[in-house]
Parts: C-alpha cells; structure tokens; sequence
C-alpha cells in the first residue's frame, strides 16, 4: 500500500536550514532510498512562491503567496510504499525527529498498483517479454 | 497504547529492521543461521517487553543491542567451553580477534552487510529455491508461512528448504563477503535471477487459482530497489529494476471485469501506473548511461519500455521491439526469447513469417511443457483463418499450463476459435 505523507512544520517557513540540518536530512533519504521504501519525496520553497487556486460557484480565484497561517503549511512530501500503515507512521516518526516539531500527516492514497484482484492475461509475458 | 497496536508497531518495527538487523549480526557471527536466530530472539524480547515498557525511542538500536547481548553471551559460553578443548585454541583466539571489532562492526555502513547478506543468500552453492526462500525470508522479512503461501507449498517444505540453505552455506563455509573481480558479475546475476523468479511468481504465478500473487511484485521490486542503491555502478541491477517497475506499471490494467484477464494489446492504458513508469523509465536511462553493451534485463526493460511509451496500442513501435529481441537473442540465445521474438516479428511483418519462426520450435525439446508455444501458434494460426487448427493448439495449451485462471482463458479462445472455423466453413 501506498501513503503520501504531508509534512507541516511549527518552524516558520522561509527559516533557511543549516548545512548540519541538510547533511542529516540528506543521510536520512539516502537511508530511505537504501529501504526501497520511499517512491518520491520533495521539499517545498516558501509560500510566497506559490499560490492557492480556488473554484467556487464556476468562478476561480487565485491568491498568491506568501499564505498568511503560520501553521499547517505544507512544507514537503514523500511517498511510501509499505506494508501497514503502522510501517508508514514509523517512518513518519523518524521523518520528524530529523525534520524537527511539526506534524506529518499520512494518508493512504488510491493505488492502482495494489494488485488487488489482478489477473495476468495468457501471452502477455510472451508479447512483452 | 492497547495491546494490538503495540504488536502492530512491534510488526512494522520488524519490516524496517529485520534485514539490517539480520546483515549485522551475520557479520559479527559469520553464520547466517546463528544471525537469523539472534536477530528472532531480540524479536521475542520486544515482544515481551515492549507492551509493559512502551516502545523505546531508537526500535532499531535496541533490537541491534539485544541481539548484540546475546551473541556476546553465546560468544563467552562458547569461549568457556572451547577453553576446556585445547586443539581449539586457535579458534579462540580467531573470537578473542572477533570480539573488539564487535562496536565498530555495529558503526559501519550496514549498507555493506545488507549487500553481503544478499550475495551470501544467493550463492550459487544453493538451488534457486533455496535462494528465492531464503532471500524473501532473510532479506525480505517474510514468515515461513508467507513464503509458504506465496508459492503455494506447505510451510514444513519451506521450513526444511531454509533450514537445509542454512547449513549448506556453514558447511561449505561461503564467506560473508561481496565478490569482487571475475566472480562479481556471475555472483550478481545469481541475485538478480533470485529477485526476478520473485517477481514473475508474483506477476504470473505458475500455478493455483490466482494470476498474481502481488505482495510477492512488491517484495521483488522493494528487493530490487535496494540493490539499485548498494551497488549503483552496475548497469544490469537498473535494467531489473527497469525491468519489473514498467512491468508492475500495467498490474491494474491486467485484469478485467470479474479478474478475468486482458492481454498486453487490449489494457487500457489510462490505468497503467504512470509513477512506477516514470521510475522504470529513469531507472531505464541509468542502465544505459552506466553500459556500453546493454545486457539482458536491460534489453527486456527496453523493450517493455516500447509498450510504455506508445500512447495506444496501434502506435506501438514493433520494428525497435523485433530489433530487441534480435539483440537479446544474440546474447541470450534461448528458445522462449525466439518464440517471443516470433510474437513481434508477427506483430512487425505479420503471422506467415511468425509462423514459420514457431513452427521451428516446435522440435525444441525445452518447449516440449511449454504452454505458451501452442498459444502462441493458436493464435497466429488463428489470424491466418486456420481457426480449426487454432482452436486445437489452444486446447493443447490448456491443458498443459497448471494455472486455473490461464486455462479458463485459454478454453474460452478455443470455444472462440471453433465458432470462427464453424463459420467459415459455411
């Protein structure tokens, strides 16, 4: 199963982090990476670069960066591929002790590849290798 | 923290460390069997402490402690008892040496223990049953009752196979080491064999009710992911990698309406998983950037990367697949590469010269078993109009393959195939 987990740190964003924060940070993907657990991660430049778009009753509204709430900023992502929910939370909680306060939210996303009741078609492997 | 959840975080605990856990100790131990059982026992413990004490702060570093501690008791014991023996004084002394490296052992990249675990586990001293099982059980983290499930044989079989592996590689003393030289490339392509067997259980299962068996694709493709990372250099890991993340890609797509199956040219491939084809795809680059002369997974990822990138099926480029397989089978010569070869040429320049191509293996001993061979040959035979000949390959395909879900289908072209003849021959 898959989760995409959504970190919010309590830091005010736009904090640049220090070259001890990005080496350990740095050592923890490379570590996750090495558990063939971690799909895709990215970190997020400050709001300011962004912008939020909204559609309400047919008409768009967009405002631009920077977002006023401190909190519940999204400041990156990863995503896991793992076995129980558990197993994403664990990895979550390692997540932040090398990210620092905040809160990670982890959602388990729709997974085509979940394989849930595949059939493999006869021939295919010989029409495709 | 209630009871079930506890045991649930113990469990994914477990997931994450077991294969660290296990690398480590076999280093400081050099005997897989021992490590296994260290790292079981430090298992145990959790499991009866952790639910009074609470989970600790580093799960990994105290599983690697406990472990530590009784290795090091074994160790002593070991020590006492040798001590009363003095021809094995030298091998005392061999443990006097093994003990101060214990803390720096424990430091080091356990990267390395985890590539060394991977080649010890597929060494070619054992059979590649040996290998698959205890791979998905040392590396992958799996019970003997799931590899048991996986591959549909009684738990005692596997049981028996991994304790029989584990006494093979203390007999016949493999080190627990990564090969270098000329028997890297022969000792890698045992674990990519062993990684791949994995997967295609998993994405066509040779027997039983289901077609797949997806956990096992999972196992393989987390498996090959690791290896990608520890040994980056080698061009053939990516390919594999390439290999089963673009075939993982389609395991939606492969099944219709009531699990029935849909062939390769049929899927929809809006459902096709476009994150694992964009990572098949980079790992795809990185096996040909790293190789002068792409070696055999690669030229498979390359060709499944031919259906990846063709938007529908009619746009799919089978003059480059013909040219693949022309390629894969001048390294890999073999009579399943022809047959699949025979499949694109009929795709590229049509059924007559496809035919001809199967019809030259049908006197290949190795295919005699081989239900894709008349399959192959229905099929073509059918798109030529011979439906009657068709239909009689089908059925001759049928009833050799032992899996319930491909018999279905290939019945159902038969019934198909001898309406077809019925009409025609009005």
């Amino acid at each position: 199963m898959r989760f995409l987990c959504l970190y919010k740190p309590v830091k005010k964003e736009g904090t640049p982090p220090t070259h001890e924060d990005m080496a350990e940070m740095g050592k923890f993907v490379e570590e996750m990476m090495k558990s063939g657990k971690l799909l895709a991660t990215e970190g997020c430049l400050p709001s300011e670069r962004g912008a939020r778009v909204r559609l309400a009753n047919g008409k768009f509204n967009v405002v631009d960066g920077p977002f006023a709430e401190a909190k519940e900023l999204i400041a990156g992502f990863a995503l896991l591929q793992t076995e129980s929910k558990e197993e994403a939370i664990e990895l979550s909680k390692r997540f932040l002790k090398v990210a620092g306060d905040g809160e990670t939210e982890v959602r388990q996303v729709y997974d085509p590849g979940d394989f849930d009741q595949g059939v493999a078609p006869c021939g295919e492997r010989t029409a495709n290798a | 923290m209630t009871a079930t959840a506890i045991h649930n975080t113990i469990d994914a605990v477990w997931r994450i460390e077991s294969a660290k856990l296990i690398a480590g100790l076999t280093r400081i131990v050099r005997d897989v069997g021992l490590a296994e059982d260290l790292a079981q026992e430090a298992l145990v413990a959790a499991l009866e402490q952790w639910p009074e004490s609470g989970v600790p702060e580093k799960p990994g570093a105290w599983l690697m402690a406990t472990a530590k501690h009784r290795a090091l008791d074994l160790l002593r014991r070991k020590q006492m008892l040798d001590r009363k023996h003095e021809q094995l004084g030298r091998e005392l002394e061999a443990l006097e040496r093994t003990v101060p490296d214990w803390n720096t052992a424990l430091d080091d990249d356990i990267g390395d223990d985890l590539l060394r675990l991977m080649f010890i586990v597929c060494h070619p001293v054992l059979s590649s049953e040996a290998r698959v099982a205890l791979t998905l059980r040392l590396l992958g983290g799996l019970t003997t009752d799931e590899i048991a499930r996986a591959f549909l044989v009684s738990e005692t079989t596997i049981a028996q196979r991994i304790v029989r592996a584990k006494r093979t590689l203390a007999r016949e003393h493999i080190p627990f080491e990564v090969p270098r030289g000329k028997e890297l490339p022969l000792r890698l392509s045992s674990v990519l064999g062993a990684i791949y067997l994995i997967f295609n259980e998993g994405y066509s299962a040779t027997a039983g009710d289901d077609w797949m068996r997806p956990a096992l694709c999972e196992d393989a493709l987390r498996l090959g992911r690791i290896l990608a990372e520890l040994v980056p250099q080698e061009a053939e890991v990516h390919g594999l990698v390439a290999l089963m993340e673009i075939q993982a890609s389609r395991a939606a797509a492969r099944t219709g309406p009531e699990g029935r199956p849909v062939l390769l040219l049929d899927q929809d491939r809006a459902r096709w998983d476009r994150l694992l084809i964009r990572r098949g795809l980079a790992a795809l680059e990185r096996a040909s950037a790293l190789g002068s002369e792409r070696g055999p997974y690669t030229l498979q990822a390359s060709i499944a990367a031919c259906h990846a990138r063709a938007p529908v099926a009619e746009e799919t480029d089978w003059k480059r697949i013909v040219e693949l397989y022309d390629a894969l089978a001048r390294i890999m010569p073999s009579p399943i590469v022809e047959l699949n070869r025979a499949v694109a040429v009929s795709m590229a320049s049509g059924p007559d010269a496809a035919l001809e191509l199967v019809d030259a293996l049908t006197t290949e001993p190795s295919l005699k078993g081989y239900h894709l061979l008349p399959s192959v040959r229905g099929d073509l035979l059918a798109k030529l109009g011979r439906f009657d000949e068709a239909r009689a390959e089908c059925e001759r395909a049928a009833s050799m393959t032992r899996n319930a879900r491909e018999q279905e289908l290939l019945l159902a072209r038969a019934r198909e195939f001898a309406a077809r003849s019925a009409v025609s021959d009005k």
